[in-house]
């Protein structure tokens, strides 16, 4: 039964594991991974003396890391607001609304954004110039490239974490609730004392998962929204990999790139799983 | 027993539910003024008259757009892809997702097994080297550039696998005993029993399938091989609209605005379709994947 599966993950997941040596390669497709000569960290070495590369991994960190915060705070937020709604009819409504942009690929939801963002015909500058704003050129402009990002993100993804604190809100023993009212605790007592500490192992645990994509800044969302104009704050490490790798055909300097990249998220990654499992008692598997 | 409330609670519940739905509609408005600007005559577009209802209605630019063979074309692919592509995800997952259920001591290797595919979801050899692999492969430019290198959903499989291992152990103890084999046990049984996962699983399957766009672009070397989401990419970053070579007649109703919108509209119409499916075992997928126990 898992013959068919493991030669396709072989091939393709496989397969590329071992091609990363072309990282050590000054790598030719005319010549392959046999003929193509060897240069051991020279491409590694390249890579760090390029003059964009700082910039680019501090990108990558400001984006990352502002997504990783709101896309904790943002959810909880929301969950918390959503569990104080008491009609059912009208918790659901919210919640389907806030979950479709999760589901809409960056094609969708970039073209949707170049639209409204735009600054001569967009919608959004129509309203800011009521107000005497503006135009703001949300996607053009290097001071506005990184929030536009880091807030769009959270307009798709935020139903994603909301679900996730919901879910665990329902674990609350109401009796809790019942008790606290008793003694006379306000609503926000209750909430300080009560469901945030009961919320404490999910955030904890949610917190320590998102440590593994520090380096994951979105690469989608930033190849369909940035333009060479913002590459001063726009461009990642993804998207640099992607313009060396196969818009200029540097392959051995990409994949060294990319190569370092993984390695990188690979110890982050061993190290939120283990940290979660020590704290959290989190298993994936 | 009843408490009697606070006047500030009353506030606070009236701010809460009017903060909740301005964040509701801050959600939706976008999509909304989309549809809108989509159905509206070009120059009421232009000059920002359009909110969230259609202005001067018109369907000219669905009409353009279906009439060109680039996007119909781009269709056509999306739809061969999304098909062969859930199969193909879906036949693996059973059949990956079985074995693995069973216990170490009936299946000695499950251990080996279980590591051999979860390390795929943990690293990746990245970028280059997939390409590498592909074009090795001979693939660039064909359908099954897009299917076979994510052909084996690991996530979907650590999701069925454990819906599996929730099955009462007696129907299969049974089957057994009346000598069925593995394969009957798998398909006279599990499957049966296991509709809803299935069903959750294809979904998740069809939103991929239909929204990846990247292995697209750089699979394709020919334009005319791009499924929907790829076109879509090319034309949204693309900021000119002469290239469409559109009729001067047409621009009474049509610009690039209304027409952009239009097929970005029809790229998010499956899923907006199956969304009230998706959306009820979203919550059912997640709360499984995420927080056990």
């Amino acid at each position: 039964m898992l013959i068919p599966a493991v030669i396709l993950t072989i091939i393709f997941k496989y397969g590329p594991m071992f091609g990363v040596i072309i990282a050590f390669q000054q790598f030719s497709p005319v010549k392959g991974i046999e003929r193509s000569p060897w240069i051991g960290l020279d491409n590694f070495r390249y890579a760090l003396n390029m003059p964009t590369t700082e910039r680019v991994i501090q990108n990558t960190l400001i984006i990352a890391i502002g997504k990783i915060i709101l896309g904790l705070i943002v959810p909880l937020v929301v969950a918390l607001m959503l569990n104080e709604l008491r009609r059912n009819w009208s918790k659901r409504t919210i919640q389907t609304a806030v979950y479709l942009p999760h589901f809409l690929s960056w094609v969708i939801l970039g073209g949707i954004m170049i639209e409204i963002l735009s600054p001569s015909r967009g919608i959004v500058n129509d309203v800011l110039g009521i107000f005497g704003f503006g135009p703001i050129y949300f996607l053009g402009d290097n001071s506005w490239f990184q929030p536009t990002l880091i807030l769009s993100h959270v307009w798709k993804e935020f139903g994603f974490n909301t679900v996730i604190y919901l879910a665990a809100l329902t674990g609350i023993d109401p009796a809790l609730y019942e008790a606290a009212m008793v003694d006379g605790a306000s609503r926000i007592r209750q909430a300080i004392n009560i469901t945030l500490p009961g919320l404490r192992p999910i955030i904890i645990l949610l917190a320590t998962l998102s440590l593994g994509s520090v380096l994951d800044a979105g690469f989608e969302q930033v190849l369909v929204l940035y333009s060479p104009q913002v590459y001063p704050t726009g461009d990642i490490v993804d998207t640099m990999v992607y313009r060396m790798g196969l818009i200029q055909a540097q392959y051995g300097v990409a994949t060294a790139i990319g190569l370092a990249k993984s390695l990188v998220s690979l110890v982050l990654i061993s190290v939120a799983y283990w940290t979660a499992y020590k704290f959290a008692q989190y298993r994936i598997f | 027993m009843v408490y009697k409330e606070h006047w500030s609670r009353h506030v606070f519940v009236v701010v809460n539910a009017l903060l909740l739905a301005t964040l509701a509609a801050v959600c939706l408005f976008p999509l909304i003024h989309v549809l809108a600007l989509s159905f509206s005559a070009a120059p009421a577009a232009a000059a920002g008259k359009v909110a969230l209802w259609p202005v001067d209605f018109t369907v000219a630019a669905y009409d353009f757009a279906l009439s060109r063979p680039a996007f119909r074309n781009s269709i056509m692919v999306s739809v061969q892809r999304v098909i062969l592509g859930v199969f193909i995800n879906m036949l693996l997952t059973v059949l990956v997702a079985y074995p693995l259920s069973r216990e170490s001591s009936a299946f000695p290797a499950r251990t080996f097994y279980a590591w051999f595919f979860i390390v795929t979801m943990l690293v990746s050899g990245g970028l280059i080297p997939l390409y590498m692999v592909v074009r090795w492969t001979g693939l660039l430019d064909s359908i099954w550039a897009l299917v076979l290198p994510t052909a084996v959903p690991v996530f979907n499989v650590v999701l069925l696998l454990n819906f599996f291992r929730g099955l009462p152990k007696e129907l299969e103890e049974a089957a057994f005993i009346d000598g069925a084999g593995h394969w009957t046990v798998l398909f006279k049984i599990y499957l049966p029993l296991s509709m809803p996962a299935l069903a959750t699983l294809t979904l998740f399957s069809f939103v991929m399938h239909w929204n990846s766009w990247f292995d697209g672009l750089i699979f394709m070397n020919s334009p005319d091989n791009y499924p929907l989401q790829s076109y879509l990419q090319t034309l949204v970053i693309s900021r000119d609209i002469s290239q469409f070579g559109m009729d001067p007649s047409l621009l009474r109703l049509v610009s690039d605005q209304t027409f952009k919108a239009a097929q970005i509209f029809i790229g998010a119409l499956p899923i907006i379709l199956i969304y009230p499916f998706l959306q009820r075992y979203f919550v059912k997928g997640i709360v499984l994947g995420s927080v056990k126990g």
